[in-house]
């Protein structure tokens, strides 16, 4: 016989306006195992708490069952309070007669007698309910950032700071990212390199920090606090120890007409090379698939000319692997080339036709034309050029449906730097809208329209193509309603900001969900922006959708702030709302089908081994880590043993509380 | 922008973000062939189609009531430009020809004005109706209008009109 509080809250007028609150508080009364019912205006606020309170002193209750809101809306509000009166917080249920009852109702007395069906259900739920303990698991305070743009950096700088130990990697054999290549930021003109490139030398010289560069994620095991991660160094071919930087090999190196990944093909680099002057670690490495050595066995250049015996041509790629608590990924983006879906803008068939990121490279002063604006095909400074916005970008037909957020800034700036290098020169933007929302953003668009006569042009260009040499750009203007054909000697298209082509791959290995752009889920677009559904894991940048600079290292402090609060623990307590594997008298009826093992969306079914007396195996069963258990019931539904259920939604909890609602 | 207008209005017309404000409130605009906003953004888009506007009714419908321009949040002076477009379209010799009558009673009243300092009333239906050769219209109103004084015989003149004199001179 258990002694159980029934509390009914009329949420004002929520609940009170179409449920007899009193009636069902005078009803759940007379419930069998209902020692006291209550009912008050407002349960959640202090007073009511105080009412449950105090009733679990003076009638010595076992359980509570607050008829209210849905347990989403304040399960944690009560349970909080039957805590706070030492009672343990997994006796309490709520049963929900706001949601699933008064706002979807209007007859009052169907209501009231359906609110009291749902009551009698959460009470015969909850005599069946056992006291649970939260799960403390150990942390490793050490984490892992993926990706060393400016986001992955100003990560790894804010982990480290607060004290805790950082390994950040990156794929290329610099940090650095897209902002390195960019030449100057909106809305302030600052010069990129200028603002990333001391970044990214304390990164290197941090004390916490551990850079692992030209590396990549194999495998990731474990759970929130306890991951081991398995990293990928490609082999460099040159020892960075010995190796100082001196940079004659790449000068020595007889393959020049690679292009420059750094430099988006508008540039060389040779075999040996490191990706930008400013590179960290400043450091080169080998790229195998064009060095001949690698390729032929012949040339051997940059060893013979090494003075420190760094290159090493028999270097392998290897395994490293590392204990992290936190993940933190920071992989950004990708700029899509448009020729992949917009064949009618001619990209890849005409030299002059660019993308943004490429003129980003035009106009930076480390960029192949050491900064003066010249048009790729024959180097002649352009003296009309054309920017598109858009190329691709809300475009639902081509699968980019989304607004990439950072074109209409970046080409009003791109307009602006043209103008301030050639002032001769006339540029014409054709756009959609400008979105130009952030602070001094649209002072910045209108600065570029005003003082530095950017025309923009509202409305979607349908086609380039050549003309006796020449550039036509064919658009319309749909503020005055006319045709537009512009000759233009260069034209550049801010092409939509994509997902990087691995993220799916790189999603799978981690176990976090991606939307169907292929950018990373949040747990909350709102209230959880930083995490992942995955417990442990979280989003800095871009790399869960498009955005700007100052977005992205404003994301990566809530990362560090989120990764300190993980790590400011020694150890971690989580919800017991986990699968356990039921056990009838002593007996594992699991028969090893491992169903459970598939439908576990967190890799959270471990196998184990069952043996007998002589420590034979006698067969293999599935085991729930409750570190990674996320409390979803996949593996209770499926499994056709009956063998796993899920704590505080136990088999006998559920047909309890069908039968108690029928029982009227 | 256009180049033949630039020195006069390109520090406001630049401004525009044709949000439409001027033609929704513009009470003349349902008599206009191009709204007020269209007006400003043909100047933005260079001569080839200033030339439109030029040709059009709008620039000399447009009252001068100044809504436009006290509403406007870039501030861009809408009636000046149409003022300006007014100027041109006559030196270029572009009129509509709907618009001939208006420029007659622009110049029957600047007339009156150069010559006396003021508007001379009768003076200006006269020229007025010389120009447009409508010679009766409205002549049934005159009677009434003697009557009440709205009409005087003789003009008035200001007393320095040398400085009216020397404004014409310089414009």
């Amino acid at each position: 016989m258990s002694r159980i509080g029934v509390f009914v809250c009329h949420c004002g007028e929520n609940i009170g306006r179409t449920v007899d609150c009193g009636k069902v508080a005078l009803e759940s009364g007379k419930l069998q195992n209902v020692a006291i019912s209550i009912d008050y205006k407002y349960m959640c606020s202090s007073p009511g708490q105080e009412l449950i309170k105090n009733s679990i002193r003076e009638h010595g209750l076992d359980g509570v069952v607050v008829a209210a809101c849905s347990p989403r809306m304040h399960e944690k509000t009560f349970r909080g309070a039957c805590a706070q009166a030492a009672l343990n917080p997994y006796l309490c249920e709520m049963a929900n007669i706001r949601e699933h009852c008064s706002w979807v109702h209007d007859d009052k007395e169907a209501a009231t007698a359906k609110a009291m069906d749902i009551v009698r259900s959460l009470v015969a739920k909850t005599v069946r309910n056992e006291k649970l303990f939260p799960i403390k698991i150990p942390v490793t305070k050490r984490a892992l950032v993926i990706g060393g743009g400016v986001g992955g950096i100003q990560t790894a700088l804010d982990i480290a700071n607060s004290g805790h130990e950082v390994i950040l990697i990156d794929k290329s054999p610099s940090i650095g990212g897209r902002m390195a290549a960019l030449s100057e930021t909106f809305p302030t003109l600052d010069c990129s390199q200028c603002i990333l490139t001391p970044k990214m030398v304390d990164v290197a010289q941090h004390s916490k920090i551990k850079l692992v560069t030209y590396a990549e994620l194999e495998s990731v095991e474990g759970f929130v606090g306890n991951f081991k991660v398995k990293i990928r160094q490609k082999a460099r071919y040159v020892d960075p120890i010995k190796c100082t930087g001196c940079g004659l090999c790449s000068q020595k190196c007889p393959v020049k007409n690679i292009a420059s990944e750094f430099d988006e093909g508008l540039g060389m680099r040779r075999a040996i090379y490191t990706p930008f002057p400013q590179a960290i670690p400043n450091r080169p490495v080998i790229d195998k698939n064009n060095c001949t050595k690698l390729k032929t066995g012949k040339c051997g250049v940059c060893q013979k000319i090494c003075q420190v015996g760094a290159i090493n041509y028999e270097d392998k790629d290897q395994i490293v692997e590392y204990e992290v608590g936190a993940i933190v990924v920071a992989t950004g983006l990708r700029a899509l080339e448009t020729r992949e879906i917009y064949p009618e803008y001619g990209q890849g068939r005409h030299k002059d036709i660019i993308t943004a990121m490429q003129f980003e490279r035009l106009a930076s002063a480390s960029g192949p034309t050491l900064g003066v604006i010249k048009r790729p095909s024959d180097g002649k400074v352009p003296e009309k050029i054309v920017f598109i916005q858009c190329a691709g970008s809300r475009d639902s037909n081509a699968g980019y449906p989304y607004c990439s957020k950072i074109c209409c800034m970046y080409t009003a700036k791109h307009a602006m730097l043209y103008k301030h290098k050639v002032h001769d020169g006339k540029a014409f933007v054709f756009y959609m809208d400008i979105r130009a929302c952030g602070k001094n953003y649209e002072e910045f668009v209108r600065r570029g329209i005003e003082e530095d006569e950017t025309s923009y042009l509202r409305g979607r260009v349908a086609k380039i193509y050549e003309e006796n040499g020449q550039l036509v750009v064919n658009g319309i203007d749909t503020l005055s309603g006319e045709k537009m054909s512009i000759k233009a000697d260069m034209v550049v298209l801010a092409t939509a900001m994509s997902a990087q082509l691995e993220s799916v791959h790189l999603a799978q290995l981690l176990g976090i969900s991606y939307d169907q752009n292929n950018f990373y889920s949040e747990l909350h677009p709102k209230l959880n922006p930083v995490d992942t559904a995955t417990a442990g894991i979280f989003l800095a940048g871009s790399c869960a959708g498009p955005r700007d600079i100052p977005d992205t290292v404003a994301s990566a402090g809530a990362v560090a702030a989120k990764v300190g609060g993980l790590f400011s623990k020694e150890l971690l307590e989580r919800e017991p709302i986990v699968a356990c594997t039921k056990s009838f008298s002593n007996m594992n009826t699991c028969s090893g089908c491992f169903s459970c093992l598939q439908a576990c969306p967190y890799g959270a079914i471990e196998q184990e081994i069952i043996v007998d007396k002589k420590q034979q195996q006698k067969k293999m069963v599935a085991k729930v880590n409750q570190g990674l258990c996320q409390g979803c019931g996949s593996c209770v539904s499926i499994c056709r043993a009956g063998c796993l259920d899920l704590k505080g939604f136990s088999d006998e909890q559920m047909y309890e509380s069908i039968i108690g609602m029928g029982g009227s | 922008m256009s180049k033949c207008m630039e020195s006069e209005c390109n520090s406001y017309v630049v401004k525009c973000y044709q949000c439409g404000k001027c033609s929704a409130g513009c009470q003349i605009s349902p008599f206009m062939d191009y709204l007020p906003h269209q007006v400003v953004r043909f100047v933005q888009l260079g001569d080839i189609y200033v030339d439109k506007i030029l040709q059009s009714k709008s620039i000399w419908y447009c009252a001068g009531c100044q809504t436009c321009f006290s509403r406007c949040p870039q501030q861009v002076n809408l009636p000046h430009l149409m003022d300006l477009l007014c100027e041109r379209s006559s030196k270029l010799k572009k009129i509509h020809p709907e618009a001939r009558k208006i420029l007659a009673f622009h110049k029957s009243f600047l007339n009156g004005v150069n010559r006396f300092g003021r508007s001379f009333e009768l003076g200006l239906v006269g020229e007025f109706k010389l120009r447009t050769f409508n010679l009766f219209q409205d002549l049934l109103l005159a009677p009434a209008m003697i009557f009440k004084g709205k009409i005087c015989f003789l003009p008035a003149k200001i007393k320095n009109l040398a400085l009216v004199k020397v404004l014409f001179k310089k414009s």
